[in-house]
């Protein structure tokens, strides 16, 4: 008849002010890194913020905090644990390292059953990392969220940016707000996204140059916070008044 | 689903199913829990009599059903139920509160595939909702 779980997903959700979720079409375009160097620049800024890793089959954002041995504490539902000034959900907590191959609607079930125990509590910002495409995550998070902001990942390639650009056709069509676009990994100086990206009236939010130096800070986020990667991330937020919402 | 998270979902859909059918007091609940939610039925239903604030539940009944978690795979079709005692401890934890990652713990017993279709006994719903207008 009904489904408990829905009712409870806004209740969890209703002190944190604004929720982003890190997306990309593509794969490989760096999600993960942007979506953590975000939550941890605003939680640098004294911001409260929660970093949420949607990504069941490929979760990686615990790789980069080093996440480790820290567990969620259980009090009338699940309490983040809190890393690096972070307050951080992730599958992981519940697989473990183990494969956790899902079809659909079993994603779909893990992704409504972590939005209705986690207890986020007052937060500024709550940074989610999406995983890849526009399947069940994309569409449950809108479904569930209905605030929810997006912040699109894109690479100067025009393979990335054919997927995106199906992803920021969906958003649009939904009328689901978009913050901007972030261009990772550029190499050249090539303006093609840039251009893109302003002919179908987004915001270009910035862009990144390849960090050579980037895969070796992974894991410390001490060293990942001094990498050029991190210090664009905070170019980028300060420029864009930190991705406040009108 | 934690059991004080699931008696706090459970009222909050009461309460709202209810207001849409414009029932002032309820008299009886029939609720049904997979098997695979894994939850400790007194701490439930403690849970619940704590939550129960309003007038609109102070005197309703709430009938819990627990329905068996029955699993087919998907590789070579084989049927069984869970066996919750062969489930080792941590396992049984993590699929208490995401059944789903059950996924990351269970394999067919047959096959070993673990791609496997939960057919029964997975989720929590409100069955049934007895009340006067």
């Amino acid at each position: 008849m009904s489904d408990p779980r829905l009712s409870i997903i806004d209740e969890r959700l209703k002190d944190v002010d604004d929720i982003i979720a890190v997306s990309s079409g593509k794969g490989g375009v760096g999600k993960s890194l942007i979506a953590s160097a975000i939550a941890l620049t605003l939680a640098e800024k004294k911001y409260k913020v929660g970093l949420l890793d949607l990504d069941f089959t490929s979760p990686s954002t615990h790789v980069i905090l080093n996440a480790g041995e820290t567990h969620p504490t259980e009090w009338k539902g699940i309490i983040p644990p809190e890393i690096h000034s972070l307050k951080y959900m992730s599958i992981i907590y519940f697989s473990g390292n183990r494969a956790l191959p899902l079809r659909g609607l079993e994603a779909s079930n893990a992704l409504t059953e972590l939005l209705a125990i986690t207890r986020w509590g007052q937060l500024d910002y709550l940074i989610v990392d999406m995983p890849p495409g526009i399947g069940d995550a994309t569409l449950d998070i809108i479904k569930l969220i209905k605030r929810v902001r997006f912040l699109l990942v894109v690479t100067p390639s025009r393979l990335a940016f054919e997927t995106v650009k199906k992803l920021i056709e969906l958003l649009l069509e939904l009328n689901v707000p978009v913050v901007g676009v972030i261009e990772n990994m550029k190499m050249g100086e090539s303006t093609f996204i840039r251009e893109r990206i302003r002919e179908i009236d987004l915001k270009y939010l910035g862009e990144i140059p390849f960090d050579h130096a980037l895969e070796e800070a992974i894991g410390d986020p001490n060293r990942f916070s001094k990498t050029v990667f991190a210090e664009r991330i905070r170019e980028i937020l300060e420029m864009n008044d930190y991705l406040k919402g009108s | 689903m934690h059991e004080w998270a699931l008696a706090e979902a459970v009222i909050s859909t009461i309460s709202r199913l209810a207001e849409s059918e414009g029932l002032r007091e309820i008299k009886e609940v029939k609720l049904k829990i997979g098997e695979l939610q894994q939850i400790e039925l007194e701490v439930f239903k403690f849970a619940l009599t704590q939550l129960r604030d309003s007038s609109l539940l102070k005197n309703a009944k709430f009938n819990i059903e627990v329905v068996n978690a029955e699993i087919k795979c998907r590789n070579c079709g084989f049927e069984w139920s869970l066996e919750k005692e062969k489930i080792d401890k941590d396992a049984a934890e993590a699929i208490h509160f995401i059944p789903e990652v059950i996924h990351a713990f269970i394999r067919c017993p047959k096959c070993g595939s673990p791609d496997f279709e939960i057919t029964g006994g997975r989720g929590v719903w409100i069955e049934d909702l007895k009340g006067v207008r």
